[in-house]
């Protein structure tokens, strides 16, 4: 059996500019000096947000996948790039939480005339293009290889925004997160190794069509999804995430917790809906949902416990990540004649796209409280109302989406990956989604609530936050509100060009 | 007698166990950097086997393997790159490198 031939679709070259202008941008900083680094990534970030949206607009228009053969080389030998709904979905929510994440960290990593170049206002930008790079090559790579070559990339260029500031615990944090990411990678690679000498391609149609349900491509699938789930922060592989996103710059966390983490859990999608044979392993599939159960309560739990802001939230994200593993066994038990046609799909797309938003927001209002009070202890935070009103605004909107409570981007997701799980009768599941919901709740009025107590006789404002800054970062929460308000059912668009087996 | 496939198969197989172990087990990053060094070299020779069997189209030999083995390669000597520099780094920053401090309770700066 042949594989299938990809045909190369009109707006196909505009995929090639998505991945290769950041690098461009990355390029340009080293060109023309590392002082114009800030205004060369503001120049690339609209640019980018433009070209995601103009191939958005074309799969939309098209209702067919946009399609790439690079070089006119066809797969085994040759990789394709191929956006469909969901990728295009996530290109888009990348480029948004990107130019968000860039006007809010406008100032703190700029390099003024009369000053020296500083290392980490240029890394801060080289890095965050980098990432957008390879965050784009995962959506659209069609290639388990090209994947691997895109996963380390991120990794390459995540790990050292975390110890930007270069203080030892964050040096500490930046060493075991590369080292989990490397074990991540490495048993990905054996896996692709193992696939590659059972199937001699690496090209995900083409795997569709050849893939038996034989022991060498369970062993390698599982090998793979056990290194993405390392990548992917997923409990009892987490240890790394707290230290690491909280000791970040809030900007830098935002894009670590909002996008990073969701690279390697979008492949385990690709390699469970589009490679697996099917039906898949039921086994697998509870064991990852109770590993996200686990998730949710013991991190929930935990970010419940701390007394910093930063940690507090960065233990939400591994709570919130655990949400996105419930959806395996609920498609799988759902009786839609296509998985991306099941609630429970929809609703783990849509607490993907909900929480990318309200974390992003919640990361940057955290820095934005923590560089108007000077630190970020929730024990101290009185008087953070007082000075900076919007941000903390902005945290209670994008609370509401990590709480699932209406109206918000988490309750339309939680409320359909509640409906698949009693619809499918997994009870545990249910409870958990409710449970979480609690306790999220528990974190987040714990920290409103100091924050909007009456300051201290002795109060005083560390800084004074420019007005735009914490206009963008209610706007995040406002996009994370606004989705609530789609409607309670799968969405056609992210079912574009997801063709493959019922 | 084994096959040479067989024989490096189960060479692959060694060095990811010991890889792993290493990785898993050692208290010391520079170790673990190692380890994860001999992990990927078992991966790397199993892309080998893969070759050898000329899966791909019935070939003697298949080169596709190899041009992904030179790609992994050069990324894990860019990943031991960035692991070493940390490691120096945090040599410089004093102290041991085994056991991560704990928060100083006193320490004002957002964490």
């Amino acid at each position: 059996m042949t594989p299938a031939a990809y045909t190369a679709t009109e707006g196909g070259a505009l995929l090639v500019v998505a991945i290769v202008l950041p690098v461009i941008g990355m390029l340009a900083i080293f060109a023309l000096g590392l002082r114009r680094a800030e205004r060369i990534a503001y120049l690339v970030l609209p640019v980018g947000l433009l070209v995601a949206l103009a191939i958005a607009a074309d799969v939309a228009r098209s209702g067919a996948a946009v399609t790439y053969v690079l070089g006119g080389w066809q797969p085994p030998l040759g990789i394709a790039l191929r956006a469909d709904g969901l990728s295009v979905t996530l290109m888009v929510l990348t480029a948004v939480v990107l130019c968000a994440v860039g006007l809010v960290a406008r100032g703190s990593f700029s390099t003024p005339p009369d000053k020296a170049e500083a290392r980490s206002p240029m890394v801060f930008w080289t890095l965050i293009l980098g990432l957008w790079c390879a965050l784009n090559t995962v959506f659209l790579s069609q290639d388990l290889f090209n994947l691997f070559v895109a996963l380390e990339l991120l990794t390459f260029s995540a790990v050292p925004l975390v110890c930007l500031d270069g203080r030892r615990e964050t040096l500490q944090a930046a060493l075991r997160y590369l080292l989990f990411a490397l074990i991540g990678s490495v048993l990905y690679l054996m896996g692709a190794a193992l696939l590659y000498g059972a199937y001699g391609t690496l090209d995900l149609a083409g795997l569709r069509l050849l893939a038996r349900n034989d022991l060498a491509t369970s062993v390698a699938l599982g090998l793979m999804i056990a290194g993405l789930m390392a990548k992917a922060a997923l409990f009892p592989l987490h240890l790394w995430l707290p230290p690491a996103h909280a000791g970040a710059p809030a900007a830098a966390s935002a894009v670590l917790s909002a996008l990073v983490v969701k690279a390697p859990f979008f492949i385990i999608l690709r390699l469970w809906f589009d490679v697996a044979p099917q039906p898949a392993n039921a086994m697998a599939a509870q064991m990852l949902a109770w590993l996200g159960i686990a998730s949710i309560l013991f991190c929930s739990v935990m970010a419940l416990r701390q007394a910093r802001l930063k940690l507090m939230i960065a233990y939400s994200t591994v709570a919130q990540l655990g949400y996105l593993f419930l959806m395996f066994p609920l498609v799988m038990a759902s009786d839609a004649p296509t998985a991306w046609e099941s609630v429970g799909w929809t609703g783990g797309v849509l607490q993907l796209v909900s929480h990318a938003l309200a974390k992003a927001s919640m990361f940057l209002a955290a820095g934005l409280i923590a560089e108007a009070l000077g630190h970020d202890r929730i024990e101290n935070l009185d008087g953070a109302m007082s000075v900076v009103p919007i941000s903390v605004a902005a945290f209670g909107l994008a609370g509401l989406s990590l709480m699932g409570l209406p109206p918000s981007g988490g309750f339309v997701a939680k409320l359909m990956l509640l409906t698949a799980a009693t619809e499918t009768a997994n009870w545990w599941i249910a409870a958990a989604i409710l449970l979480g919901g609690i306790l999220a709740a528990s974190y987040v009025f714990r920290v409103l609530n100091r924050a909007m107590a009456a300051p201290a006789s002795d109060f005083a404002c560390k800084a004074s936050i420019p007005l735009y800054r914490e206009l963008t970062v209610l706007g995040l929460a406002i996009c994370a509100v606004v989705l609530g308000f789609v409607p309670l059912q799968p969405f056609a668009f992210l079912g574009i060009g997801r063709v493959g087996l019922p | 007698m084994i096959g040479s496939t067989t024989l490096y198969g189960l060479c692959a197989t060694g060095l990811v166990a010991i890889g792993l172990y290493g990785l898993v087990l050692h208290p010391s990053p520079l170790r673990k950097v190692i380890a994860f060094n001999l992990l990927g070299s078992g991966t790397f020779i199993l892309f080998g086997v893969a070759a050898q069997r000329g899966a791909a189209a019935g070939l003697l030999a298949d080169p596709v393997p190899q041009a992904m083995v030179i790609t992994g390669i050069v990324v894990a000597f860019a990943a031991t790159a960035v692991a070493v520099a940390l490691l120096l780094r945090l040599v410089e920053s004093g102290g041991s490198t085994l056991e991560p401090s704990a928060p100083d309770p006193q320490d004002d700066r957002p964490s």
